[in-house]
């Protein structure tokens, strides 16, 4: 048990020493060049206003977190649903994996906007709507590629055991998909906060991290703004890091192949 | 003869976006459904509506819409582009460094994924005025937003880049050992020709990011040149003509499809992979 | 164990082709097995021995001939479960235990939880893999996966046996000490084995039959009957009749396969 400890304790220590060095640096040097507080205020003071800012910064960020999280689920359930559903149907596959691809190459982004004229600009749903979007595809385009990964002597071992093609799915095909459809959700994971935050900058609630940043670095209170993208930041990975916990529970077997 | 289906296939799909789109339209005017949003000639112009737009000119005494966006669509292209190439070479560069030293991958890489999680958008006017300064006049502005795009294509460009390199066959490997090859003849001989699929799929990737990051970029820097500002502009008088918004997010989602195709066929032409075997 | 109830393969007038380029895979293959035979088929590449091995097992349909398996068509023996396969490659499943994986027939058979429980500790003891049932796949070595692979494919104790050149992958000392393990197994049960292989001192050491195939079109150029003596163990392989029966072999691959390195066509 130590001996793992002390194994996953040195594997950390490398990145441990460079947050020491560079946090350290960024202090010193901020002082040393006067660079300009505008640009990139101390780490301490950022760390500060975190802290006395929270009453404002906090739930902010705990609302934009909600978009985010509600995006997230809602695309990604969609990207599962419609790639098993085009998975089943491989002639609808064929055809639709191109237009999927060229779809991704879409700067969603650019229909933020529009997504705020459908659903009134100050309510979430036109954020978690961006969010969605933005989740949909690589969860589909993954998970697609992971139902039709399964090796051709597993299936053909299914029906020496004259398998329904249900069974198929359930036994082999799910299986071997888990592991792409894990990939997909840490990706999506981070596109979902930060579709949240730049759906935002069209125009949000005041309660909205993204819109206080903006205000903030617009009345030049950049220190508060840089402690919102921290915020936004953290929110991010802590998303991020749910991800990976949940996918150590479910896929406890070493991928044969899968990594995205 | 593939290329004429090839063309052909796409018009369809073309043709079945519209009709959706205008199916769409004329079921939920005619229920009167509110659920998700009302339907209406703001929310959802008829796509005549939208391509008869790019041949008006937006404002008394200016060009056609169309040429408007062209040239915008241009300025933001070259954005991208320096943006892509910069952070391509950095990923890349960066992912031949790392490869070496287990030690500085740990150190390093969770930062690096860290640093996705940041909103480029928060931390744009900050790169702006930052770079700008440092920046010849003429390629100031611009030249800030292509570091933003290049923000947003390094990661994923080095990522694949390190994992290309280190799929390198370990019998590969081993045979360079006994030619007593030096590590960056290594690197260039056996590894880098093994990173080329992953490279290129992560460059197909990047060349969305690179516009999007591009988008984003010239949102807050104000710069009117390019389709960031078109967006900002339309989206502010889009009540009174929704058509042009539209127009501006066709053209934005033309100019990503465009730089993944050059993508795609740059691969074609460089990377000679044995062909995937049949699923 | 329980008695298998013993299967006749019967194969007649089998041709099979594949579409595209017109390739002869199978041409007039008539064959039958006698019920508690142990046939090996051995052929160079492209002779069409594991397309053979798949048309009994229903996997691929010929374009003309019959199979009967158990008296009934081929079709109807894999939809009741008449047989169990062994492939080349464990074909284990990454995302099960040894042990759920050897129960995977009986699951989709339909037995309750003891009753597989109690059959997949048998069937471990038999392959002697006891005690590794919580292990996945990707522990084990390649012996061991092979044989949670064969144990997998007895565990509903099939009439028939199928394997297509299951010890292709190991090293000799293992391909031989799992020889003698398949054999006894197979004397055990009682059931009909079909054998592909590479190697003829296999096939002679573990047959009662061996079928020799040549290529292009895919056809039988013969069959040796082996009268080694059973129970064999480790001194058949130096006994003086078993060289004269690997010679045999031999000659009429030789004879009839016409090269001994067949020109490989490209895919």
């Amino acid at each position: 048990m130590t001996a793992r400890l002390t194994r996953k304790a040195g594997e950390w220590a490398p990145a441990l020493a460079v947050f020491v060095l560079v946090i350290g640096a960024w202090e010193g040097g901020i002082a040393l060049f006067h660079v300009q507080q505008f640009l990139l205020p101390r780490p301490s003071d950022i760390v500060r206003a975190f802290f006395t800012e929270r009453h404002t910064l906090w739930p902010a960020g705990w609302y934009t977190f909600k978009e985010a999280l509600g995006g997230f689920a809602a695309g990604s359930t969609l990207g599962i649903i419609a790639a098993t559903f085009v998975g089943r149907f491989k002639s609808a596959g064929t055809a639709f994996m191109p237009i999927a691809i060229a779809a991704n190459a879409v700067p969603i982004i650019a229909f933020a906007p529009i997504f705020d004229v459908w659903f009134n600009p100050l309510s979430p749903v036109s954020k978690m709507a961006i969010a969605a979007v933005l989740c949909f595809l690589p969860v589909m385009v993954n998970t697609l590629r992971g139902l039709q990964s399964a090796s051709p002597r597993q299936i053909e071992l299914m029906r020496s055991y004259a398998a329904s093609e249900l069974e198929i799915w359930r036994r082999v095909r799910v299986p071997t998909a888990l592991p792409y459809v894990f990939t997909a959700l840490k990706v999506a994971s981070v596109l979902a906060m930060i579709g949240a935050i730049v759906g935002e900058y069209f125009g949000g609630a005041f309660t909205a991290l993204g819109v206080l940043i903006n205000s903030d670095a617009q009345i030049f209170h950049f220190v508060t703004a840089w402690a919102g993208i921290l915020l936004a930041s953290m929110l991010g990975l802590s998303l991020y890091g749910s991800v990976v916990l949940v996918e150590r529970l479910v896929v406890r077997w070493t991928p044969a192949a899968g990594e995205a | 003869m593939r290329a004429a289906a090839r063309a052909g296939a796409v018009a369809l799909v073309v043709l079945v976006l519209v009709g959706l789109w205008e199916l769409y339209r004329w079921i939920w005017t005619s229920a009167g459904w509110t659920w998700p949003f009302v339907v209406d000639a703001t929310s959802m112009p008829h796509v005549w509506t939208i391509l008869k737009a790019f041949g008006q000119p937006t404002q008394v005494n200016q060009p056609a819409l169309g040429t408007l966006l062209f040239h915008k669509a241009l300025f933001t292209m070259k954005e991208s582009a320096v943006g892509f190439a910069i952070g391509a070479v950095v990923g890349f560069t960066l992912g031949c460094l790392l490869v070496h030293s287990r030690l500085l991958q740990r150190g390093f890489l969770p930062y690096l994924v860290a640093s996705q999680t940041i909103p480029i958008l928060a931390i744009a006017p900050m790169v702006v005025v930052w770079v700008n300064p440092k920046l010849p006049p003429s390629l100031q502005g611009w030249g800030a937003v292509a570091v933003i795009a290049s923000y947003l294509t390094f990661f994923p460009v080095l990522i694949n880049t390190l994992r290309g390199l280190q799929s390198a066959d370990a019998r590969a490997l081993e045979l360079m050992r006994t030619y007593a090859a030096g590590r960056w003849s290594v690197l260039w001989k056996v590894r880098v020709p093994a990173s080329l699929p992953f490279v290129f799929a992560a460059l197909k990737l990047a060349a969305t990011a690179s516009v999007v990051g591009a988008i984003i970029g010239e949102l807050p820097s104000g710069l009117q040149s390019g389709l960031g500002g078109a967006i900002i502009n339309f989206n502010q008088y889009y009540s009174l003509e929704p058509q042009e918004l539209w127009a501006t997010n066709i053209v934005a989602a033309l100019v990503g499809i465009i730089f993944f195709v050059i993508v795609v066929a740059a691969e074609k032409a460089i990377v000679r992979r044995p062909p995937e075997t049949a699923r | 164990m329980s008695t298998t109830q013993q299967s006749v393969v019967s194969i007649e007038g089998v041709t099979k082709t594949f579409p595209h380029g017109n390739v002869t895979a199978l041409q007039d293959i008539d064959l039958k097995l006698e019920p508690g035979e142990f046939v090996s088929l051995i052929g160079p590449s492209g002779c069409g021995k594991s397309t053979l091995l798949r048309v009994i097992g229903d996997l691929i349909q010929p374009t003309t001939g019959t199979v009967t398996v158990n008296g009934k068509p081929a079709h109807k023996a894999r939809v009741d479960h008449d047989y169990g396969i062994v492939f080349q490659d464990a074909v284990l499943f990454d995302w099960r235990t040894v042990a759920r994986n050897i129960a995977l027939p009986l699951e989709m058979l339909g037995w309750d939880r003891e009753r597989r429980n109690a059959r997949v500790a048998e069937m471990m003891e038999l392959v002697e893999l006891k005690g590794f049932g919580d292990h996945h796949p990707w522990q084990l070595s390649g012996g061991m996966q092979q044989r949670a692979s064969i144990a997998r494919a007895l565990a509903f104790e099939p009439a028939l046996l199928l394997m297509d050149e299951p010890f292709g992958a190991l090293d000799e000392m293992t391909r031989e000490r799992l020889n003698l393990e398949l054999l006894s197994i197979w004397e055990r049960l009682a059931s009909t084995v079909v054998f592909v292989t590479h190697s003829i001192s296999e096939a002679v050491f573990l047959s009662t039959r061996v079928v020799v195939m040549s290529p292009r079109p895919g056809r039988i150029a013969g069959v040796v009957e082996i009268d080694l003596p059973s129970p064999r163990g480790v001194e058949t392989r130096e006994a003086p009749r078993f060289f004269e029966l690997v010679t045999e072999v031999r000659e009429l691959l030789r004879k009839r396969g016409e090269h001994l390195f067949p020109e490989e066509e490209p895919l």
